[in-house]
């Protein structure tokens, strides 16, 4: 175990998984870098975000291959690849930009297995930044990993963590089907004890990072570590919150969530995300069809607004959940209680 | 140039391939007028030469990419017909087991990476299956079939560049039908398709895909190509669909002289003929064999299509995912 940042956990893991099957290749725009520049620097960039840093220079440019900006031929290739033999790691840049390629994802990729009446696999991974906070304004900054978890056919994983991406990355390549992979931009300095050596997580088990009995929290990606926070100083008042992170959101671990919801009887959800047909909704809806009976308040959804991330300074922070809307939500659902009818 | 030797066994594997695409597609034509076929059905007749002089240049583990008109390509890379039938009838046993129907064929063994319902959807594909074949240092290529209407789809761009960027084994096979739909070319491009690839840095040329020789002979050229690492090239050929956009299309855009002109005029089978009987001592009689075997062997095989099985209920729930 060592102290590793997020961004360092994701790098040693392409990095570990590529020497382990040479099938895996790592693609997307400036993952090398500088290629055609007139400085001559090799490997002047190794990703937007320094993610892919020392691929190319160990594994050589035919497994590390820079591409255009083309995200349809390369999220489309990675597809291809993978139909043909490889097991592709695809750059998606920033994830707003599935608007100019998700016909590979949600018509091509995602039905494969399906349509070919099983014979066939789709082993490509998908990596891709996501989340608001660095002032990028409203198409750089979204969260849309709600929108890819309801299509059929892919896997969505969202990590908090560095030893959770590493496990949780590991399996995605090693995985035969599509696997959208989100990282929060947010997250790349932040760091944590990383299991050294291989690491696996399985798709579909959620991690309960705060154990409690009060209230249950369920949060996804960076939304974990502000209700971690929360947990933490509300502890201090007696208050016990339990923080359940699913970490993927396609397969979901209902299970890990309901028992949850069983124990504390009150639910809040927290997703940086907008509020229609999310995430947040998505697990309101279960604990309504399969928890009702268990819960003793409204549950309580805290989310970004119904409007894009606006790139001014101070409006950024009011559209993305807060602790302190985390912290209300959590005091309005240990007051509420449902009117008892007639 | 010397004048190209044409093995007779390879023509009349050819004939025998472009013959089982007219009497598929033909029978096909039928069966949908009569109601029997679910869903919707795209006609290949007047293209044969086209999917048949590029694939026979292709093994079992080259790729070709196709578009929702694919049964002619299927045939030609040498699917069976017997499971294709049962695909398009979405029966159990089919080369999709039933789930994918007409527009969505595909039989990886034979490197064929699925029909496409989604017009450009294919390109993007064959440039990962190219760039597969690349990565694992084989000889093998990958054609992408694209349609004069996909073609101004950006995603047929963007392989283009990647495709030539990369030096990937690729042969991107623009069906020029004169139709996008319901659209004429006249109306729906500007320029010239082989043009548009030369733009992209690689060879293109513009062939008569009424013509067996001709296509094979270019794509013959692209092949050789890829296979010696040379990166990709296009060719552009040029064969008017017989029939509707699909199968029930009232084809109100068009005059119907012109089909009675294009089957007049521009048979590719019959152009065939001429030219093997003609100049290369092809017997007509052994051609009429082919005929008469294929007949045979489509008539046999649409009757066990249409007694075959569906998929059960529970098939509804499979092959979403490896593992869930």
């Amino acid at each position: 175990m060592a102290v590793k940042s997020f961004r360092d956990a994701i790098n040693e893991t392409l990095k570990q998984e590529m020497r382990r099957d040479s099938r895996v290749i790592v693609m997307g725009e400036d993952v090398v870098g500088g290629m055609g520049g007139s400085s001559g620097v090799a490997e002047a960039a190794g990703g937007t975000f320094g993610v892919t840093a020392g691929l190319a220079a160990e594994f050589g440019r035919r497994r590390v291959i820079d591409t255009p900006i083309t995200e349809s031929a390369i999220i489309g290739a990675a597809g291809g690849a993978a139909l043909t033999g490889l097991r592709p790691v695809a750059e998606l840049m920033f994830i707003d930009f599935i608007g100019v390629c998700l016909d590979q994802i949600l018509n091509q990729q995602a039905k494969f297995r399906y349509m070919f009446g099983g014979k066939c696999s789709v082993p490509v991974t998908i990596r891709t930044l996501m989340g608001a906070g660095l002032g990028a304004g409203p198409q750089h900054s979204q969260s849309l990993h709600g929108v890819l978890t309801s299509i059929p056919g892919i896997k969505v994983v969202v990590p908090s963590n560095a030893a959770d991406a590493k496990g949780l990355l590991a399996t995605a390549i090693r995985d035969d089907d599509p696997v959208i992979f989100c990282e929060h931009k947010y997250l790349y300095g932040e760091s944590c004890e990383v299991p050294d050596g291989e690491h696996l997580i399985p798709f579909g088990e959620a991690n309960v990072t705060r154990t409690g009995s009060h209230v249950t929290v369920v949060a996804f990606s960076r939304m974990v570590l502000l209700a971690n926070k929360v947990a933490d100083k509300l502890a201090k008042e007696g208050i016990s919150v339990e923080v359940v992170d699913p970490r993927t959101t396609s397969p979901l671990d209902k299970d890990s969530i309901l028992e949850s919801i069983e124990k504390t009887g009150r639910l809040v959800v927290v997703d940086e995300a907008t509020p229609f047909c999310g995430m947040a909704s998505e697990i309101a809806g279960l604990a309504a069809c399969e928890a009702l009976s268990s819960l003793k308040a409204p549950v309580q959804k805290v989310t970004a607004p119904h409007t894009p991330v606006p790139a001014t300074p101070g409006l950024e922070q009011d559209w993305l959940p807060s602790v302190e809307r985390i912290e209300a939500a959590i005091r309005a659902t240990l007051t509420q209680k449902f009117a008892r009818a007639g | 140039m010397a004048v190209p030797i044409y093995d007779p066994i390879i023509l009349l594997d050819a004939y025998r391939r472009m013959r089982a695409i007219r009497e598929f597609e033909e029978r096909m034509r039928r069966e949908v007028q009569a109601g029997s076929v679910p869903g919707f059905v795209h006609l290949y007749c007047g293209q044969e030469a086209v999917a048949v002089g590029t694939c026979m240049h292709l093994r079992d583990t080259d790729y070709i990419g196709s578009t929702h008109r694919g049964h002619g390509h299927c045939i030609a890379k040498g699917c069976d017909v017997g499971d294709m039938l049962l695909e398009i009838y979405c029966k159990q046993g089919g080369l999709c087991n039933g789930k994918g129907g007409s527009m969505h064929i595909a039989d990886l063994r034979k490197g064929m990476l699925g029909a496409n319902a989604i017009v450009g959807g294919s390109p993007p594909i064959a440039v990962g299956a190219a760039l597969t074949q690349a990565t694992l240092g084989t000889d093998g290529c990958t054609v992408t079939f694209i349609g004069d209407g996909a073609s101004n789809q950006g995603t047929v761009a963007e392989s283009l560049n990647m495709a030539a960027i990369l030096k990937l084994p690729l042969i991107f096979l623009y069906e020029n039908n004169g139709y996008a739909e319901f659209t004429g070319i006249s109306y729906h491009m500007r320029g010239n398709l082989a043009q548009r690839a030369a733009g992209f840095g690689m060879p293109g040329e513009t062939v008569d895909g009424v013509d067996f020789f001709a296509v094979y002979d270019a794509v013959g050229r692209a092949v050789a190509r890829a296979r010696r690492g040379e990166g990709p090239s296009a060719v552009e050929a040029v064969a008017m669909r017989w029939y509707g956009h699909f199968e029930g299309d009232m084809q109100l855009y068009r005059d119907p002289k012109e089909v009675e002109r294009l089957r007049a005029t521009a048979d590719p089978l019959v152009k065939f003929e001429e030219r093997a009987v003609k100049e290369f001592d092809i017997a007509a009689d052994e051609l009429r064999e082919i005929d008469e075997e294929i007949t045979e062997l489509i008539e046999e095989k649409v009757i066990a299509a249409k007694a075959a099985p569906k998929p059960p209920r529970e098939a509804l729930y499979t092959d979403v995912y490896g593992s869930y």
